[in-house]
């Protein structure tokens, strides 16, 4: 029996598909079997973040439509043997799944692997009611600003008022040189505001706008400091004991120089 | 002058835009988590005019009970007009 584990943030942009990708592939690399379950109806964007958007036959609303057996509609990865990957519609309306539905698939998922691994629309209306409905544990996706932590905060309760208790927290696209000079909020400052358990940190980086182009999930790369964040929290969700990555600042040619002179 | 130079080098704690995003962020969030919903508020109402009606007669149509928030703080505003005073509690003090 595996785990059911909701992706979501209440704000759009932060970074829901891409962590959903990475941990799910950082989790198919440990050899676990996992699916990937988007849920964005209308705005499915799971399955071009995993290069597999050739590959599409059936989606979501036919499978819960019985129009397709959930064999039939899940697509196994160019990667991992072990992981597959079931797409949201992308031509039908949001309320083409109902909550019995989504309880009923993700029931049915769970006793075929180890992670199911929901990705949830932005928002927190029918979308992200249907998403969280059947899982039982939850990933809140921030960034460090204000409009992020708010609706992180939002969703929390959200969450707990379903019955998901201790959601999880994955800060993203931190900047360490910002955090330094305090010009962004650290980690300490948004646990504080949140109170809630730390999954990870992500750091801002390059190399996630790069993979995410070519359709290669950045947990594969090992120049990616991202990507060591992902691979890292995905051993943190297998039950491993992984410290937090601390962060690292790119020094420029200026604070070299600075600190050169002593003013720093 | 000195003020500048501080910020230049990064040692004005306050003037530091993440502690004014942290303070901003603790205050609104007060705010939302203290949304109450209707049939709390309608509950809380029942249970107000139960109490009260121990001590005085009100007039519970002209109950009206809300959350107010200024830029400082929040409060439960209850406006109850009364009708009139019992002599003796209905029930006795315990």
């Amino acid at each position: 029996m595996g785990d059911v584990i909701v992706v979501t943030s209440g704000k759009g942009g932060v970074g829901k598909t891409t962590t959903t990708a990475n941990l799910g592939t950082g989790l198919a690399k440990q050899g676990y079997s996992v699916v990937l379950v988007d849920t964005d109806i209308g705005l499915r964007n799971l399955d071009v973040v995993m290069g597999l958007e050739n590959r599409i036959v059936y989606d979501i609303v036919d499978v819960t439509n019985g129009h397709c057996r959930l064999k039939q509609a899940l697509i196994k990865d160019k990667r991992f043997e072990k992981m597959y990957l079931l797409p949201a519609a992308q031509t039908k309306e949001k309320t083409a799944v109902t909550q019995e539905q989504m309880v009923e698939l993700c029931r049915n998922l769970k006793n075929e692997f180890d992670y199911v691994i929901i990705d949830c629309p932005a928002g927190i209306e029918q979308g992200f009611k249907n998403a969280i409905i059947g899982a039982e544990k939850a990933i809140v996706v921030t960034t460090p600003e204000v409009a992020a932590v708010r609706d992180a905060d939002r969703v929390i309760g959200l969450l707990e008022a379903q019955g998901i208790e201790q959601p999880q927290l994955v800060i993203n696209r931190i900047r360490a040189d910002m955090v330094k000079h305090g010009d962004m909020m650290d980690i300490d400052d948004i646990i504080d505001i949140l109170a809630v358990d730390l999954l990870g940190v992500v750091p801002e980086d390059e190399l996630i706008v790069i993979s995410t182009n070519r359709g290669e999930p950045a947990v594969l790369d090992v120049q990616s400091k991202a990507g060591e964040a992902y691979r890292n929290i995905s051993r943190r969700i297998a039950g491993e004991d992984v410290p937090i990555m601390p962060l690292e600042v790119n020094e420029g040619i200026m604070s070299r120089l600075k600190k050169l002179i002593g003013m720093r | 002058m000195f003020e500048l130079l501080q910020r230049l080098l990064g040692k004005d704690e306050s003037a530091q835009s993440k502690n004014v995003a942290k303070e901003r962020l603790q205050l609104v969030l007060v705010k939302d988590r203290c949304t109450i919903a209707p049939h709390i508020l309608e509950s809380l109402k029942v249970d107000l005019i139960e109490v009260i009606s121990n001590y005085m007669e009100i007039d519970e149509k002209g109950l009206d009970v809300t959350i107010s928030d200024d830029d400082q703080s929040l409060a439960l505003v209850a406006n109850i007009p009364i009708l009139r005073m019992r002599r003796t509690p209905k029930k006795a003090s315990r």
